[in-house]
């Protein structure tokens, strides 16, 4: 793990979309076994250049998550390394069982790529906004559950994805992500990332509420606050031994996901401090609602997910402690 | 079509099934007796004739696959891989016992042999259309065999599948429908009435074909037609009985999953003793002609 960050958090010039395209095509030059599979959205994920260059190894299986979920299993049972992508919503609910017995229970080796997480469905609406997703998904057995924060880390992942056996979740933006790492960064999935340092309270988030919690942590340096922010990239294997190291070096935590706060990385982070390190806590997240239309940034207003939310977290927290 | 002595070997191998599956399911008690019965033939065919297969090498890159959707029938094919040496016939008895390789549902982690693990309905058509993609991406000439039940046919998993596999031209698929005419709560007629099996997969773009389900002749002259047919995927609508050839079985209206009574384990000795008789005779006719 190297760890290079960003001077300025400021939205990338590439499309996570278009990182993970290229990313797999220079992947399927060196491996043959790699596959992909869609259900009707490889326009929307910007896929087709994949299309295009492995026609005989993509399949758009149609409006079909159960099918292609299916499929990849099968797949998957020949050698082959699927790829599936779909909406977050439709590649986890749409198809849990499909996932949950012809993927983990079969221990298949399939990447399900969750595209369009929480507030970022936006204009999809309620009826494609997933909170639960990663929820769901954790709650498989031997299940591996993460959200690459930016196309950094997204390529870094993918990289090591190929190589790895097992059932894979990755929440994916489609659009740009704001720039948290350098290039030369490398990642360890299950190992979260201290991105600032801070003894008074230690922020942890994951995905598009990364970079405000990075923005949450500077408005708090300015009232006195030293914060510290960790990147949890994996909500499952969680990094046990931060956060319990977290929780003993600044005795306050405060999780932010664009999640459902149940079953997501607030429930993650509590299972530990509880058994572990009893430790005063607050939760930044989606409060067991359904989504809603809207652009994102009045969304993440709506369900309070903005940097000023996270502050206000921490001086409860403060107060509590 | 079959000569003389491969029938005899046939009628003789799905007899060794039956008493195999029926033995099993009497040590325990209880079991998915209906549905393991009404596959017996087929799988007799399968794996006595038509698949490529090493039984001391089952994972051998080559081999055809089966995929039983409907993984409730279970104990009919851990009855056939045994027989075939996948694994000791001793085995058969541990059928659900605590630690066993042989659950209720088939499992591929678990079960030597078995290829693809099922139980949630549906689902099989999808992996084996996965097994088929990637046997066929890889340039091999293995057949992916798929046994779907007909109350299976309920889930519209079945129907996604029917549709990818016609339009992916998947002719190394050969599907089985076990057309037993009853689900777990009664006749399918009565719950959601499938009509003519066959004509809906004919309109899926299928190969299709309507055959007697208890006639091993009959399903191998089926899987050879099949053979011939390039660029779609088949299906053979197997007519069964829910139970087949175990007659107190085949009387018992709820015989998807039976509880034994005493009475039950009565007639299934009986059954027991008519199987290995009818063994005897295989025997007795072998020692004949040699």
């Amino acid at each position: 793990m190297t760890i290079l960050l960003a001077k300025n958090n400021i939205k990338e010039e590439i499309e996570m979309r278009n990182a993970y395209c290229q990313t797999l095509i220079e992947l399927a030059k060196k491996n043959d076994q790699i596959v992909v599979l869609d259900a009707d959205l490889m326009s929307s994920m910007g896929m087709i250049p994949f299309l295009e260059a492995f026609p005989e190894r993509t399949f758009n299986c149609g409006v079909q998550e159960a099918n292609m979920i299916g499929i990849a299993a099968g797949l998957s049972a020949t050698g082959k390394i699927p790829y599936a992508h779909t909406f977050g919503p439709f590649a986890t609910r749409r198809c849990y069982d499909q996932v949950f017995l012809s993927g983990a229970y079969t221990k298949s080796n399939i990447r399900i790529i969750g595209s369009d997480p929480g507030v970022t469905a936006a204009y999809n609406g309620g009826t494609h906004m997933p909170f639960e997703d990663m929820g769901i998904m954790r709650n498989i057995p031997e299940m591996t559950v993460l959200e690459p924060t930016d196309s950094i880390m997204l390529i870094d992942i993918i990289k090591q994805l190929a190589k790895l056996y097992g059932m894979f979740y990755i929440r994916l933006l489609r659009s740009n992500a704001v720039k948290i790492y350098k290039e030369g960064t490398t990642f360890k999935i299950g190992k979260a990332v201290k991105l600032k340092k801070g003894k008074d309270v230690t922020i942890i988030a994951n995905g598009i509420m990364v970079a405000e919690a990075l923005h949450s942590a500077h408005m708090l340096e300015e009232k006195g606050i030293s914060t510290r922010v960790l990147d949890m990239i994996t909500l499952k294997p969680i990094d046990k031994e931060e956060i319990i190291a977290c929780a003993k070096e600044t005795g306050a935590i405060v999780t932010v996901e664009n999640h459902n706060m149940i079953n997501g990385l607030g429930s993650a982070v509590a299972e530990v401090l509880a058994e572990n390190i009893p430790t005063p806590m607050e939760r930044v997240g989606v409060k067991d609602l359904f989504g809603e239309v809207g652009p994102a940034d009045y969304l993440k207003e709506r369900f309070e997910l903005t940097a000023n939310d996270i502050v206000r977290k921490v001086e409860k927290i403060l107060k509590r402690r | 079509m079959l000569n003389q002595k491969e029938l005899n070997q046939l009628e003789k191998f799905t007899t060794e099934i039956r008493l195999e599956t029926l033995k099993e399911i009497k040590n325990l008690g209880f079991g998915h007796i209906g549905g393991a019965m009404s596959i017996v033939e087929t799988l007799a065919v399968l794996y006595g004739k038509v698949m490529k297969i090493k039984p001391k090498e089952p994972q051998w890159e080559d081999r055809d696959w089966l995929v039983v959707s409907k993984g409730h029938a279970g104990p009919a094919v851990y009855a056939t891989l045994a027989l075939k040496g996948y694994f000791s016939m001793e085995e058969l008895m541990t059928l659900n016992k605590p630690k066993t390789n042989l659950p209720s549902h088939c499992d591929r982690n678990k079960t030597i042999g078995i290829d693809m693990t099922t139980g949630s309905l549906g689902q099989g058509m999808s992996t084996a259309i996965g097994i088929a993609l990637g046997n066929r991406l890889d340039r091999r000439d293995s057949y992916t065999y798929l046994i779907i039940g007909d109350g299976e046919c309920d889930e519209g998993q079945v129907w996604e599948g029917a549709l990818f596999a016609h339009h992916h031209k998947l002719d190394h698929l050969i599907t089985f429908i076990d057309a037993n005419k009853k689900q777990l709560d009664g006749y399918t007629k009565d719950i959601n009435d499938l009509g003519d099996i066959a004509q809906k997969f004919t309109s899926f773009g299928w190969y299709a074909q309507d055959v007697n389900g208890a006639d091993v002749a009959k399903i191998y002259e089926a899987i050879e037609k099949v053979k011939e047919v390039k660029g779609q995927p088949s299906v053979i609508i197997l007519d069964t009985i829910k139970g087949q050839g175990i007659k107190f079985v085949e009387e018992t209206m709820a015989n998807h999953h039976m509880r034994f009574s005493a009475a039950d384990h009565k007639a299934a000795e009986q059954c027991i003793i008519e199987l290995e008789n009818r063994l005897k005779e295989y025997q007795v006719l072998k020692q004949i002609k040699n």
